[in-house]
């Protein structure tokens, strides 16, 4: 009998790195969890944070300042911007999924067997090349026009 | 019933945040390719900060992208969290300490929103 090597079912958070034979989608997954949580992360601060225009043109200003540096300026919005629309278009390619949109029909199981993986993978690929195009505008925005 | 019922939220918080938050992004990201209700001058000057807050538009959907985005950031951490397999008296704090954060987080985004509508158009009227 074939020895198969096994993994643990519980691999937690460490999971989302690798685990065995996955596929592109399964990264894809990892890189769509890991922007939504820095995502969540500036959000919670975003909210303190603009709260200071209720106060005036001072204090908003004040906050501005803080916040204008070259590495937010260079690095930190560029992130956030990136996180968006990798997480935004892949969110939107999951709910079509989930919604039996880009699935294919069902079919008999003939060998070569194929899954719906297969048919799936050109919507992502297709959302992996619109996210880069916008991401290719907002470089020019982040990085040229002057900055 | 009920995850069945707080998962379609979260998707339909999803699609409402990819287009209002992409507006927002455009807005406040792309201010010099597009240059979107920014005043002539940049995104978060304050020029540009008063001119939206005054108009209706943006203080509706501030908040409702507020209580959406909310909505589906917490929602993404609870589904995460609770598939490291915590127990039943951590579900159950983790579902409160979410519901009140994000109902204080959520209160302190209105204040502002409405405050600085109010703010703007006293200033103009």
């Amino acid at each position: 009998m074939v020895e198969r090597k096994r993994y643990d079912n519980r691999l937690g958070f460490w999971g989302w790195l690798g685990g065995g034979r996955w596929g592109f989608e399964r990264y894809v997954y990892t890189l769509h969890r890991v922007t939504g949580l820095g995502l969540l992360g500036y959000f919670l601060l975003h909210i303190l944070l603009t709260t200071s225009r209720a106060f005036g043109e001072p204090a908003w200003t004040a906050w501005m300042d803080r916040v204008s540096g070259p590495v937010f300026r260079y690095v930190f919005e560029p992130l956030v911007f990136a996180a968006f629309v990798i997480h935004g278009m892949n969110g939107i390619r999951l709910i079509l999924v989930e919604l039996g949109f880009a699935v294919g029909k069902p079919e008999d199981p003939v060998y070569p067997y194929r899954t719906s993986l297969n048919k799936q993978r050109p919507l992502l690929v297709a959302v992996m090349i619109a996210a880069g195009v916008v991401l290719a505008i907002g470089g020019v925005d982040f990085f040229g026009m002057g900055h | 019933m009920k995850e069945t019922r707080n998962w379609t939220w979260h998707i339909v918080a999803g699609a409402f945040i990819f287009v209002f938050l992409g507006l927002h992004m455009i807005v406040m990201h792309l201010d010099d390719v597009v240059g979107l209700f920014t005043s002539g001058v940049g995104a978060t000057d304050w020029e540009s900060v008063l001119g939206r807050s005054r108009m209706s538009f943006f203080a509706v959907t501030y908040v409702l992208l507020l209580g959406a985005a909310l909505y589906h950031g917490l929602f993404g951490l609870r589904s995460i969290l609770f598939e490291s397999n915590v127990g039943r008296a951590w579900q159950k704090a983790i579902n409160v300490l979410f519901w009140l954060g994000g109902l204080c987080l959520f209160a302190v985004g209105v204040f502002q929103a409405v405050t600085t509508f109010l703010h703007a158009n006293a200033a103009v009227g």
